[in-house]
């Protein structure tokens, strides 16, 4: 073996001038030649700390050892095994809190650019369905051992995000026969009405869904569970159990004064319209999308910086995110933190706004704020941001998006008798399987958590898959 | 999709579909709307459920064509599909036996209140419909509304009627006439809001089917938030219905008015060629 390589291979991006006028993925991907080199840097620890590092287990050391023997169809298949959306991890996952986190290699110099990897065995499979195409696989992924016995069986997975998606999955290769309901008008969750184009482009979410259908799960659209059946009717109707992934997808506002002006926008609002609705093609797609010229977004996670890249791409002049604690305090991943500022986004840390001033015509002019000290750490551990008396001022915004965070929806809960939510309206289910306290129902991702990841929500979905065939199969007859 | 099984055309510019859609059919209520996407490309429209069936399985929606997807729907014909229809959302009007009841409608609500008013009636209320258009030839769903009311005035804003002008003066007269226990309204944004300082004096409790502008019409953008009683509420999961003396009229004509642009009025309270019409 070659002595050790410590620096990663660096990944194609586009220049961020260019980039912060059009909506086309930012990383543009690995080529062969660099995947190869990077999947060389790996030394196939015997420790192999990354798979206990990836919250779905994904046989890291092994998809990459196919990979740099050039056996793509063998690094997919290790990788779908345990993953069934790669394309999408690979591109939003926070590894570097993750797999990545704990790679040996990181100990002395950067560690295995595991995602990258992962997107570029993912995009390799979608290019050459031809081979391993997703039906190919699909019917030799089948392991039906007594399909008829479980093919009787029905299943509802309410909510197609990545929980649900993954759930479904799974279970349509038990060989159960699946049916996802979806309240909007496409699959995907926030895969599709949140994470921007430029980030997960979303013909690579509709791939994944297309894979999934292609398994045998049905997918309903346009079906609010609690609206059309509650989940009591889908198991008085012939359902077995249901699995519930309706995430979070409540937003939250301030609460200040003002904050119903016209080009005030929630996160989730406006991010619908540019990335689900396509609103920056308008006209070409119906839904508008107002950008004003100077665009302020409150919140400091992943959700604030892609509304304010999408605000940037939009055509904003100024935009400026917004966050009441520090840098360092930033929820958001590091990444997209420095995509960010080198496409110009303004950070106002250490500020929170007060209220929305208007002008005559019923729209926001100005933000008033205050600029904020830290306090003393709280009991997350994070400093707590105190006002700086007097410090009060006028920030002219002509748009702002509240990008504070959401919460469940509350519908399912309320619809439902018998389910146990928590304290922000969350789902109480075990966290090993899923089981909710209504016998027959489980839930996962985001609905059970509060707002978190997409590779947690695979996870969840994933062993709540397992815990529905065991139960299913009448080798666990208990509920908690 | 969602198959067109009838249109009729029931006045210049307002048509009525007959969609197949048995889900929806299966479990709508008064009151209730779904949300219309009428191709790829389309916004997401909410349209209130103007009658339904469930043994067909179909849902009747009635719509005003006002912009792009309202022309777009009204370019459609019985046999062609639309790409998405969801619903039935929002809650479903409270029906009880209030006693006297007065329905003023005028635009789409015409016709779309047609479900609450047969509810009330079955519900053994004593109906009294105030129906406004501005001239005979626009005027339509009269004689529906007629057959579950137990009165019916049609205003006109031209002489053709008995009551011509706005519903207002009619509607004050009534109320002086006769003691009320419910106005129910479902018009134009600024019909429903003067009808609301119309019944105030009297103390008659007044509740009107808010239209702001919606998305996903599931609460997950807050889009259509409207201030009742000084809270915030998302009118497509806590309504769309509200108590008219409760709503801040203010906010909801100036934040529909979020994208008409050079046709957004100048005086917000003008009814004449306001791009809310
Ligand atoms: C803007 C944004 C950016 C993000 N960026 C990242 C990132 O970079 N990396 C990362 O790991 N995570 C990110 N996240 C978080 C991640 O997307 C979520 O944690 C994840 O999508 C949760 O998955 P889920 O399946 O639980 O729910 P969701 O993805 O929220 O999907 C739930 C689905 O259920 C549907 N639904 C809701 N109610 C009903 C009902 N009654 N009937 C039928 N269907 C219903 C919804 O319409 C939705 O499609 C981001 C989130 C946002 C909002
Ligand atoms: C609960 C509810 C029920 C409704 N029921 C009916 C009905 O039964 N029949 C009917 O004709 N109309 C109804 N409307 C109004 C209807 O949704 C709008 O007329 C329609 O969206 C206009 O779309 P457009 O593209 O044709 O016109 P546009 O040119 O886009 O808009 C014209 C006006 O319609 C309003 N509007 C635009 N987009 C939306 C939107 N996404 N949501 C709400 N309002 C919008 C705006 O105030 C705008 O000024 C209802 C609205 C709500 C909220
Ligand atoms: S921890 Fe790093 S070096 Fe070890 S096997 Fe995993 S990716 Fe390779
Ligand atoms: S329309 Fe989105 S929350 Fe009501």
């Amino acid at each position: 073996m070659a002595k050790l390589n410590l620096n990663r291979v660096p990944m194609p991006r586009q220049d961020p001038i260019v980039r912060g006028k059009n909506f086309k993925e930012v990383a543009l991907g690995y080529g062969k030649e660099e995947a190869q080199k990077e999947a060389n840097r790996c030394i196939q620890c015997p420790r192999h700390p990354c798979k206990g590092g990836c919250p779905v287990g994904v046989d890291i050391p092994e998809f990459i050892k196919a990979l740099r023997e050039d056996n793509m169809p063998e690094a997919a298949r290790i990788l779908k095994g345990k993953n069934s959306l790669p394309g999408i991890c690979g591109r939003v996952c926070p590894q570097e809190t993750q797999c990545e986190n704990v790679c040996t290699l990181g100990k002395k110099g950067a560690p295995i650019a595991i995602g990258r990897l992962e997107r570029y065995v993912a995009d390799w499979e979608r290019t050459n369905k031809g081979n391993v195409g997703s039906k190919g696989s699909a019917s030799s992924q089948k392991t039906s051992p007594s399909s008829s016995k479980t093919g009787a069986k029905r299943v509802a997975v309410v909510g197609s995000g990545p929980a649900g998606l993954t759930a479904a999955a799974d279970l349509a290769k038990l060989g159960y026969s699946v049916t996802i309901f979806e309240a909007l008008h496409v699959a995907g969750g926030v895969l599709m009405y949140g994470i921007p184009e430029f980030r997960l482009p979303k013909e690579i979410v509709q791939a994944e869904v297309d894979y999934i259908k292609s398994l045998g799960a049905e997918l309903k659209l346009d079906s609010v569970v609690g609206k059309i059946d509650t989940v009591d009717e889908l198991l008085s109707n012939g359902y077995d159990a249901v699995f519930i992934g309706t995430g979070a997808g409540l937003p939250m506002f301030l609460d200040l004064p003002g904050e119903n002006l016209c080009g005030i926008y929630s996160a989730n609002e406006f991010l619908t319209r540019t990335v689900l609705m396509k609103g920056y093609l308008y006209p070409e797609y119906d839904t508008p999308v107002e950008i004003g010229k100077q665009v302020a977004i409150v919140g400091g996670g992943n959700v604030a910086m892609d509304a304010a890249r999408c605000s940037l791409r939009l055509g904003a002049d100024k935009v400026y995110v917004v966050y009441r604690r520090s840098e360092a305090e930033m929820p958001a991943r590091r990444e997209e933190i420095e995509n960010a500022k080198e496409e110009g986004i303004i950070f106002k840390f250490l500020t929170n706004p007060l209220g929305f001033l208007a002008n005559g015509h019923g729209w926001v002019n100005a933000m008033e704020c205050i600029q904020m000290e830290l306090g003393e750490p709280d009991k997350s551990g994070r400093c707590r941001p105190i006002p700086k008396e007097g410090s009060e001022f006028l920030l002219p915004v002509d748009t702002v998006i509240v990008a504070l965070g959401n919460n469940p929806n509350p519908l399912i809960p309320k619809t439902s008798i018998g389910l146990e939510t928590g304290k922000r309206g969350t789902i109480t289910a075990d966290e090993d399987t899923g089981k909710t306290k209504k016998p027959k129902v489980w839930a996962g991702g985001d609905i059970v958590t509060g707002a978190a990841t997409v590779i947690s929500a695979m996870g969840a979905g994933r062993k709540a898959a397992a815990s529905i065939d065991k139960f299913l199969r009448g080798e666990d007859k208990s509920w908690i | 999709m969602y198959r067109i099984l009838l249109r009729e055309d029931l006045a210049p510019n307002i048509h009525r579909f007959k969609i197949d859609a048995p889900t929806i059919a299966r479990k709508a209520e008064p009151g209730q709307f779904v949300i219309v996407r009428v191709d790829d490309k389309g916004e997401r429209i909410p349209l209130t459920i103007a009658d339904w069936d469930r043994d067909v399985g179909s849902i009747t929606i009635v719509f005003n064509q006002v912009g792009k997807t309202t022309n777009k729907l009204a370019a459609l014909k019985a046999g062609d599909s639309i790409e998405n229809v969801a619903g039935p959302l929002g809650l479903p009007v409270a029906i009880e036996n209030f006693g006297n009841v007065a329905c003023v409608v005028g635009g789409y609500g015409a016709a779309t209140i047609l479900p609450i008013v047969r509810a009330l009636k079955e519900a053994g209320n004593i109906v009294t419909s105030i129906i406004r258009a501005p001239s005979k030839e626009t005027l339509f769903g009269e004689a529906r509304l007629g057959e579950y009311s137990d009165k019916i005035m049609v205003v006109t804003g031209d002489t053709s009627n008995e009551y011509h002008g706005f519903v207002f003066e009619p509607l004050r007269e009534l109320l002086k006439k006769e003691k009320f226990d419910l106005v129910i309204t479902m018009a134009p944004t600024c019909v429903m809001r003067l009808v609301s300082l119309t019944t105030k004096p009297f103390k008659v409790k007044t509740i009107a089917s808010l239209n702001p502008i919606m998305v996903d019409g599931t609460g997950m953008c807050g889009c259509c938030r409207v201030i009742i009683d000084g809270v915030t509420k998302f009118a497509c999961v806590d309504g769309p219905v509200f108590d008219a003396q409760e709503v801040a009229w203010d906010m909801l004509m100036t934040r529909r008015c979020t994208y008409s642009g050079e046709t957004s009025p100048e005086l917000r309270y003008q009814c004449y060629k306001c791009a809310q019409w």
